[in-house]
């Protein structure tokens, strides 16, 4: 009788300490190693640091010797391009064929592997894929050049005005299939009676897609939007392997611009500066897409 | 590997502290290529040769920036490797930083003041003292050629500006690609500073990208500088953008193309690929750069040891690297030349003898110049500004005047 009252207490005990017992040092090193060093970059894009961090108060002048640099701005630009162009039409490509392969054809499960496998490659050799692919010299424009096409030009890659252009492309390849996968997740977890009772109602299949069953993949929309947005936004691996910031630094971002002022040009300061900024930007994406999200939710 | 060879050495350090640490030195480099490794492995040889251990810390890629990414970690947690493979301004930062070691003993005993060029010794000291020593010496502003290329064109091997300009246009009609050329910003800024230096002589290159001047590098020679570049510009294929120098110094051996502007690690391409110097490829000064000569030096920079032995053995280390045998071996091995002025060059190429020659005829006529674009003559901070001017200016329609402007407000960043 005694016994087994303890051996209860002891399960409630268990129960309420051993979830936070277990998750506990998962949470600490978190703390530490994600929002620490988020407070610690921080504090050094205040301070004079060069070649080694030095704690010395600076005020803004990190932030001063950013915005006046020029190929800061080429990068947020570039940000700007490579991020809009990246998600639309990750989105519009992922979406199609998400819709496409969800019309019950045959060798579904081949294709979607198809499509998916991109995402199973790092970003460095799809970089160098396509480096070599879109190259005037040997790629693409080489071929059709060799087909008989001889006015035929493709050098974005080599184009300072195009370059950016040309790591969209190489980032839509390789994430569209990821974004399908998780539309057709969405498509599939539809309920059929929902589809059924419009098909009575005599509307078409391009109507029900239009007025139904997009429009309620919107969690999916949510959270393809937030993974998209990030990709873009710490991307450094694709446009280093495909242009390398070049030609010039026509085709820099955010990330390379970092790495080089904080490690290779013996400018922390500056370099930590420009990754509070990348933070800021990810912040301002993120916090109004999970307000409108929980507002909806809250609604419904 | 590398974790048995670390195991090894710390199974070592546990079972003999004293004989261990009395006699080892850890160099931190990137020498890891065929020929440098090949280098590396006659200093060990003669290390071990005093009764040191050489710790080898290899870290390889990134042209040295992995290397400096490692070096930091172990200084700042203290335990500093015995030297490092660390060049120009950069010894300076450094020093900045108080970790550097003092040898000024050691280059004393050696007279290093004598041995080396001026220009080059006050790279190797911080506030006077010596705390680094030079490892090999590379020229910058060479122009290399094709002589098959220039024969079928009839053309000649440019000695100045009108005549390379002349030379390229007969090349062009020939059919053949005039400049090898990768686009890349230090193959840019390589090309920019050859230009430089042609175009302004040394004391405008001095004034400019040395003192960084700002009245000289906002002044009327930068913008003629800039407007030589963009000419020079004309005379590169599209395909350039990224491609990497040995691909471009291969265009040449085979002939696509006349000429290519690097420093004279291109030499190793060349000479792997089995051809003659004088024979089958040429190797001139850049045009109008004639007893002029930019350096790019390869140092060991010596960290602070706390234990004594360390700090003797880090001394040999320093009469190592200057002695006369090491400079002749380690330089025959990687197409470079030695830093100190009395080594015999009869060993050497009829590349590496003119550069030899020439290098001492510039430190006496004061034309020998630190090379830029390799991070010998100012901040990394500055250089990184300047540079990206460059490379933008390369891979844009700004104008010469738009540039000059730019870069002179480059030269003001610290």
């Amino acid at each position: 009788m005694s016994g087994s009252s303890s051996q209860g207490s002891l399960h409630a005990l268990a129960d309420r300490w051993l979830p936070k017992l277990v998750l506990s040092p998962t949470l600490a090193a978190s703390l530490i190693f994600v929002y620490g060093f988020i407070a610690w970059t921080g504090w050094l894009s205040f301070t004079e640091s060069r070649l080694m961090p030095r704690y010395e108060w600076a005020g803004f002048v990190q932030y001063q010797a950013l915005f006046e640099n020029e190929r800061w701005w080429t990068a947020a630009a570039n940000l700007g391009i490579f991020g809009g162009l990246f998600i639309l039409f990750c989105l519009l490509v992922g979406l199609l064929m998400a819709v496409l392969l969800d019309q019950k054809i045959r060798a579904e499960g081949a294709l979607r592997t198809v499509y998916l496998y991109p995402m199973a490659l790092s970003f460095v050799v799809t970089g160098t894929a396509w480096k070599w692919m879109l190259n005037p010299d040997m790629g693409l424009q080489k071929v059709v050049v060799d087909l008989g096409f001889t006015d035929f030009t493709f050098d974005w890659l080599v184009n300072p005005d195009m370059a950016i252009y040309t790591v969209v492309i190489a980032g839509v390849w390789q994430s569209s299939g990821f974004v399908m996968a998780l539309f057709l997740a969405g498509l599939r977890g539809i309920d059929d009676s929902i589809i059924k009772a419009a098909q009575v109602d005599g509307a078409s299949l391009p109507t029900i897609y239009r007025r139904i069953l997009i429009p309620s993949l919107r969690p999916v929309f949510f959270s393809v939007l937030l993974i998209l947005s990030h990709i873009a936004i710490k991307s450094f691996d694709l446009v280093m392997a495909l242009t390398g910031g070049g030609p010039g630094n026509s085709s820099d971002v955010p990330a390379i611009f970092m790495y080089q002022f904080a490690f290779t040009r013996g400018q922390l300061g500056v370099g930590a500066a420009s990754a509070m900024m990348m933070l800021i930007t990810i912040v301002a994406v993120l916090v109004p897409l999970m307000y409108m999200e929980t507002r909806s939710a809250k609604r419904v | 590997m590398k974790l048995k060879r670390l195991s090894a050495a710390v199974l070592a350090a546990s079972l003999f502290p004293v004989a261990a640490q009395a006699a080892d030195v850890e160099v931190l480099h990137w020498w890891t290529s065929g020929g440098e490794a090949k280098s590396v492995a006659e200093l060990k040889k003669m290390m071990s040769a005093q009764g040191v251990t050489w710790k080898d810390f290899a870290v390889a890629g990134g042209g040295g920036d992995n290397a400096m990414t490692a070096l930091k970690t172990r200084v700042v947690s203290g335990n500093p490797p015995t030297a490092a493979q660390i060049k120009g301004p950069a010894i300076q930062e450094w020093g900045a930083e108080g970790v550097l070691a003092d040898i000024d003993a050691v280059a004393r005993a050696g007279n290093w003041d004598k041995q080396l060029p001026p220009v080059v010794s006050r790279v190797m000291k911080y506030k006077g003292k010596y705390v680094a020593a030079p490892v090999n010496v590379h020229r910058v502003n060479w122009l290399w050629a094709n002589p098959e290329a220039f024969k079928k064109a009839g053309a000649t091997v440019p000695k100045t500006w009108p005549e390379f300009f002349a030379a390229a246009d007969k090349l062009k009609k020939a059919g053949i690609q005039p400049i090898a050329h990768g686009g890349q910003p230090w193959q840019d800024a390589t090309l920019f500073e050859s230009v430089a230096l042609g175009v302004g002589g040394a004391d405008y290159y001095n004034k400019a990208f040395v003192k960084l001047d700002k009245a000289t590098l906002a002044g009327p020679t930068t913008v003629k500088v800039f407007e030589t570049l963009g000419k020079v510009k004309t005379y590169i294929d599209k395909g350039a953008a990224g491609r990497d120098w040995n691909l471009a110094t291969a265009m040449v051996i085979n002939g696509k193309a006349g000429m290519q502007f690097m420093g004279d690690w291109a030499k190793g391409e060349f000479t792997a690929a089995g051809k003659v110097p004088g024979k089958d490829f040429i190797c001139t000064d850049a045009p109008g750069t004639q007893n002029a000569f930019t350096f790019n030096i390869d140092s060991l920079a010596m960290f602070q040891q706390k234990n004594p032995a360390a700090v003797q053995a880090q001394a040999k280390l320093a009469a190592t690297v200057m002695s006369p045998a090491f400079q002749e071996v380690f330089n025959l091995n990687k197409g470079s030349i030695p830093a100190r002025l009395d080594t015999p060059m009869a060993k050497f190429d009829d590349c590496a003898k003119k550069s030899s020659f020439d290098m001492s005829a510039a430190s006496k006529g004061n034309k020998l110049v630190p090379s830029f674009a390799h991070k010998m003559a100012m901040p990394s901070a500055t250089e990184g500004a300047m540079v990206d001017v460059i490379s933008q200016f390369m891979n844009s329609s700004m104008t010469a005047q738009q540039a000059t402007e730019r870069l002179a407000r480059a030269g003001a960043v610290r």
